[in-house]
């Protein structure tokens, strides 16, 4: 018993010093590669990203041998993640210490990165960047992600929401196109005429969920916190009645379809379909529509007491561990603010580069369809962002639930905003 | 005493455990230490871990979600337990006739076992679509007009028992297949003599006789109900109105979503330890029950 006793214990001290070795090996061989690289003076910087999908992933390809090609001492490494991994692989990532020196980062999920310091402050690089100059850069999209003053990401691309509608119902029904004074009366009153139950079209089609609610409110003058974010406002009265606007077109009007009668169909898929005749969506899906048998335009969102539509952006932002800050500058830089890329983005009719370059967005607005294209650039002036705190996973889970209730009639909107009011408020404390 | 000998047998016996116990102590020993550990800490994976002590294990029982949550999987157990027993129960005694072709069906009730749960989960998603699903068309036939099932808080939960009894059904067959070939024909032929009807015999020979078996599958089925995860994250990621969340979801959310991995490992010790106590207290029944049937 004594002898294998102490047989265990050997075995596990000298198990300890293999493996203590073998990882004191490891950090000995990437030191000598890394002043290998400095003598070369050749470095790879990890890239890792959500955006591209696989239909773009060609795109990002493209974009990458234009840097290279620009940098020869620089090699760009890019990892994919689809959206709903993306933020768990890099958190582990993180907190593993084997950070991507570069990474993708939405608005949404910006703040709380960049408050937690996992991110470089890029002031300083900024500021010794002779060449760089940030008016080539839409200003607002630039602002959106500094936090506490200090700039942490640039920004890469937007995208915002509008409204599409498909002419051929619309000249079927003879309802005049939607135009920029529209309301939301004016959008029930066509929807009602649009919607043809015999042929499963439906006049009208919004999703009944968090990142619709908080817009919808906007258009009514509601709002999900106060200016500062220390008070939550679920419960007022726009948002009440907002939110009753957009049951009432399910449930009360039937002009748009419940969740039943999509049977697991996106509301895209409905569109393409010919099925829906008025869809919010965000511009991304302008090419999926590209080759639909009929025709369609967009238009400004109908509001109710004012206009207001969504404004999604993405950044990329360095580690605050990166051993090469100055090389993953000249990456972030070119992502952001080179014409390269962005006239690879226009092309593709991926997202909108934030440049502010002329010729460019020429070249997307004559892209067809929509004709209308304009209107793309017209929802800048009355965007929301979104209600963004740290807790955000938190806020949207929380309106999932009891926007869930309300969708299946088991809530009124009123008791359902009046539940989540000390929800939200304990969110912001 | 150890001789020689003995050493040398230790030392092969060892040599051939080793990367299956470094496997354990790596990937699953360290970890579930770890997380004990985590347990009593704030920890967002960007900063370090902060030490709170039962600050974790507080907020989660007055947690109204965790309650919720746990009130789900009961539900679920309550629901799937009794089913996926009674229904492989009367499945083994089927195809434990002697038959043409018996093994095809024994094989064919056993393919969802080995089948991903991703895969049956994504199957049964389009089987209980409310318009063009086959459950619904099945139910047209008799005039029933079916539930919108996934989408409808109180039928959402009932779906993903059904799929759950219809995946897991073979694999409790077999374990009462085999515990029934384990019934010495001599007492059925005994009962016969005595003029016992076929209900008599399995209501006082097969029942009492299988009873080792029924207290295995109903511990194993047990432990894994209460870890009830993949079906509910595919099909209905825990709604509609959080219908259908359970324990595990929660763990999953907290960590990976809300990234609160001390709370994450709280709620994943709460949970140990009710499987704990249940198992404890199966076992004292079981010395009860299954001490008489032998």
């Amino acid at each position: 018993m004594r002898n294998s006793f102490k047989f265990i214990t050997v075995l596990f001290l000298s198990l300890i010093l293999i493996l203590t070795a073998c990882s004191g090996q490891k950090t000995t061989s990437s030191k000598n590669e890394n002043s290998n690289k400095a003598k070369d003076e050749k470095v790879t910087i990890d890239y890792f990203t959500f955006s591209p999908g696989d239909q773009h992933e060609k795109d990002l390809k493209a974009m990458i041998s234009a840097f290279e090609a620009q940098n020869p001492n620089i090699k760009i490494k890019y990892e994919m993640a689809s959206f709903d991994d993306y933020f768990t692989k890099l958190q582990t990532r993180l907190a593993g210490g084997s950070a991507p020196d570069t990474f993708e980062l939405n608005y949404e999920n910006f703040v709380n990165y960049a408050s937690k310091g996992a991110l470089l402050p890029l002031d300083n690089l900024l500021k010794a960047d002779k060449e760089f100059d940030p008016s080539e850069i839409n200003q607002k999209a630039f602002d959106a992600f500094q936090y506490k003053g200090k700039q942490y990401g640039m920004v890469e691309s937007f995208s915002d929401v509008v409204l599409y509608y498909n002419k051929d119902l619309f000249d079927a029904a003879g309802v005049s196109y939607p135009n920029a004074d529209w309301t939301w009366k004016d959008e029930l009153d066509a929807a009602k005429k649009l919607t043809n139950k015999d042929k499963g079209i439906y006049g009208t089609y919004a999703p009944i969920q968090f990142w619709e609610f908080y817009k919808t409110i906007a258009q009514n003058g509601g709002s999900i916190f106060n200016k500062d974010k220390t008070k939550a406002t679920v419960n007022s009265p726009e948002n009440i009645e907002a939110l009753q606007w957009m049951v009432d077109k399910v449930n009360k009007y039937g002009v748009t379809p419940t969740d039943a009668k999509m049977s697991g169909q996106s509301d895209g898929d409905l569109f393409k379909a010919g099925k829906i005749a008025m869809l919010r969506t965000g511009i991304w899906m302008m090419d999926s529509f590209k080759d639909t048998p009929f025709k369609w335009d967009i238009a400004l969102e109908p509001g109710n007491t004012q206009k207001a539509h969504h404004f999604f952006a993405n950044s990329l932002a360095i580690s605050k561990d990166s051993k090469h800050p100055e090389a993953a500058w000249k990456w972030l830089k070119f992502m952001s603010a080179s014409k390269d890329a962005a006239k690879i983005r226009v092309d593709s009719s991926w997202e909108l580069p934030a440049v502010s370059n002329t010729d460019l967005v020429n070249s997307y607005l004559q892209q067809t369809p929509p004709q209308n294209r304009k209107v793309v650039f017209d929802a800048l002036d009355t965007l929301v962002v979104p209600p963004v705190i740290p807790e955000w996973n938190k806020l949207t889970d929380t309106f999932t639930k009891e926007l869930d209730l309300v969708k299946l009639g088991k809530k009124t909107p009123k008791e359902a905003l009046n539940e989540l009011q000390p929800q939200v408020q304990s969110l912001v404390k | 005493m150890v001789g020689d000998h003995g050493l040398k047998k230790f030392l092969v016996i060892s040599a051939f455990l080793l990367p299956n116990l470094l496997g354990f102590l790596f990937f699953i020993g360290i970890p579930i230490v770890a997380s004990l550990g985590i347990s009593f800490t704030q920890w967002d994976l960007l900063s370090p871990p902060k030490w709170i002590g039962i600050e974790n294990y507080k907020t989660t029982l007055t947690n109204k979600e965790f309650w919720a949550a746990l009130g789900h999987t009961f539900y679920f157990i309550a629901g799937y337990l009794p089913l996926v027993m009674v229904g492989a129960l009367a499945i083994a005694l089927i195809l434990n006739q002697k038959l043409k072709g018996i093994t095809f069906f024994r094989a064919a009730y056993f393919v969802p076992v080995v089948t991903s749960w991703v895969a049956v989960s994504l199957i049964w998603k389009w089987l209980f679509n409310p318009e063009y699903g086959l459950v619904n068309y099945f139910l047209s036939q008799f005039g029933i007009n079916g539930p919108a099932w996934l989408q409808d808080p109180n039928w959402a939960m009932p779906a993903i028992i059904l799929t759950s009894v219809w995946k897991d059904l073979g694999f409790v067959m077999v374990i009462y297949l085999a515990g029934l070939q384990g019934i010495s024909p001599s007492y059925y032929e005994a009962a016969e003599m005595d003029g016992a009807s076929a209900w008599q015999k399995f209501w006082h020979i097969t029942l009492p006789l299988l009873n080792p078996t029924t207290f295995f599958v109903t511990v194993i089925s047990l432990i894994n109900s209460f870890q009830v995860f993949d079906q509910v994250m595919i099909m209905t990621e825990g709604g509609p109105a959080d219908s259908t969340s359970v324990i595990v979801e929660r763990i999953y959310n907290h960590a990976f979503r809300y990234f609160e991995m001390g709370n994450a490992s709280a709620i994943s010790w709460l949970l140990f330890f009710i499987i704990f106590f249940i198992t404890l207290l199966q076992l004292r029944i079981q010395k009860r029950m299954v001490g008489d049937g032998n």
